[in-house]
């Protein structure tokens, strides 16, 4: 435990060292955010009907942006090498270090959400099945993406591949995501929606660390 | 301390050694020698538990490398190509995780170690605004904190200036004293005070 918390504060000061980190995903969820209207229709109705799905494409692919770095640097500076001749276990840095990626990704997107909602209009009473299911769902994304990270971290260009691998993955997250936004701007229950995104969480969290975990040593064994 | 039997290895259908034995014992210095794409990094990778690309088998006092990787990590400590430091990070805090990662970088404080390798004064600087040489120094710290019995080295003079390589070349010799045992790759002029170096040299493993 004390590792884990030891891995996640060094992730955490890396990412404060490089502010652009953290500005990168959430600069292009907000200017998905103001460039739609503008492209498309600035029509409140048009906005509020199709906000569910457009906020959460958004996040998504803003998630799928960074998830490529979540190991690179590592890689390229040998850290991660050192990483796997640690007695220390891989699963909990792989853990400490998925985690340090949602908070800087998931969390703050999920936190400067109703923003975002303000301007596509849509209807107060969705605000909170917006913020929970991001929250619910990010966490999910940056488990997933790390696995697709971690496949190809070895790689000189690995971001084309990244996205072939994972976004199939990330394809009911988003369903069930921007469902449980729909039926919450609409005032209908969304208990069922979340349970479903809280189930794909706990699947996701019991096994993709050993996916990461394997993926990292294939990478820098082979 | 070592024993290595029958490795055999190809990279990009090149056999780089096959039928390849030896041991490295207690207090010996093990340099790696061969032209440059012989294999003395895929060596070293192997010997650390870094590659999977290999035959043959591994023997860490007599118990095999797969069955007992956690004890091995704790008893060997490896500086790569790569010294694993991060530039946004200081000299202090690349260290610090340094020990967090590897509990037997236990020797001495990270203060210590950083007056030892000349960086005293530095250990606040973000490593990036370091020079390459200094940079080096950084990762070599872990010598100093080490207590693990064996090195695996990966040319780690490089970009050291002549001081700092007798320094090294004095701390290998005393953990040679103490009982350790180094294996290393390097093109300098390798001189270990009261120490016979033992050479391998890949090219003739690669005709034999």
């Amino acid at each position: 435990m004390r590792f884990f918390f030891a891995a996640l504060k060094r992730d955490l000061l890396l990412v404060f060292r490089h502010r652009n980190d953290i500005i990168n995903p959430l600069a292009f969820f907000l200017m998905v955010a103001v460039l739609f209207p503008l492209g498309v229709s600035p029509d409140p109705a048009f906005l509020s009907e199709v906000a569910s799905g457009v906020i959460w494409v958004a996040a998504l692919l803003a998630c799928l942006l960074s998830v490529d770095g979540i190991f690179r640097s590592d890689y390229e500076d040998g850290s991660l090498e050192q990483m796997l001749v640690s007695p220390e276990p891989l699963l909990v840095l792989v853990m400490a270090k998925v985690l340090s990626h949602w908070l800087v990704s998931g969390f703050c997107l999920a936190i400067i959400s109703p923003l975002v909602a303000m301007m596509f209009f849509l209807p107060e009473q969705g605000y909170p099945a917006l913020i929970l299911s991001l929250l619910l769902g990010t966490p999910t994304l940056s488990l997933m993406g790390a696995i697709g990270a971690g496949l190809t971290v070895g790689l000189r260009r690995g971001g084309v591949l990244i996205s072939l691998l994972v976004l199939p993955l990330y394809i009911p997250v988003l369903i069930f995501g921007a469902g449980t936004v729909q039926a919450g701007a609409m005032g209908l229950p969304i208990q069922g929606y979340l349970a479903l995104l809280g189930a794909i969480l706990v699947f996701n969290l019991m096994l993709a660390p050993f996916a990461i975990a394997a993926a990292l040593k294939i990478s820098v064994r082979s | 301390m070592l024993e290595v039997k029958n490795l055999f290895c190809e990279r990009d259908e090149r056999v780089l050694f096959a039928n390849f034995s030896f041991q490295i014992n207690a207090a010996e210095v093990v340099q790696i020698i061969g032209q440059n794409g012989s294999g003395k990094t895929t060596l070293l990778r192997i010997l650390c538990g870094l590659s999977d690309a290999y035959t043959g088998e591994i023997y860490w006092h007599g118990v095999a490398l797969d069955a007992e990787r956690e004890q091995y990590f704790q008893a060997m400590l490896y500086v790569g190509h790569l010294a694993g430091v991060k530039g946004s990070l200081t000299a202090e805090e690349n260290l610090h995780w340094m020990m967090q990662l590897d509990k037997s970088l236990n020797k001495c404080t990270i203060t210590e170690a950083l007056k030892q390798v000349g960086l005293f004064g530095f250990e606040d600087v973000p490593c990036h605004s370091l020079s390459a040489g200094q940079q080096r120094r950084v990762g070599l710290a872990r010598l100093y904190l080490s207590s693990a019995p064996l090195w695996i080295l990966d040319e780690p003079f490089t970009a050291l200036d002549k001081q700092g390589v007798k320094e090294k070349e004095a701390l290998i010799a005393n953990h040679i004293q103490n009982g350790g045992a180094v294996i290393l790759t390097t093109h300098h002029d390798l001189m270990i005070p009261g120490q016979i170096i033992r050479p391998i040299n890949l090219d003739e493993v690669a005709v034999a």
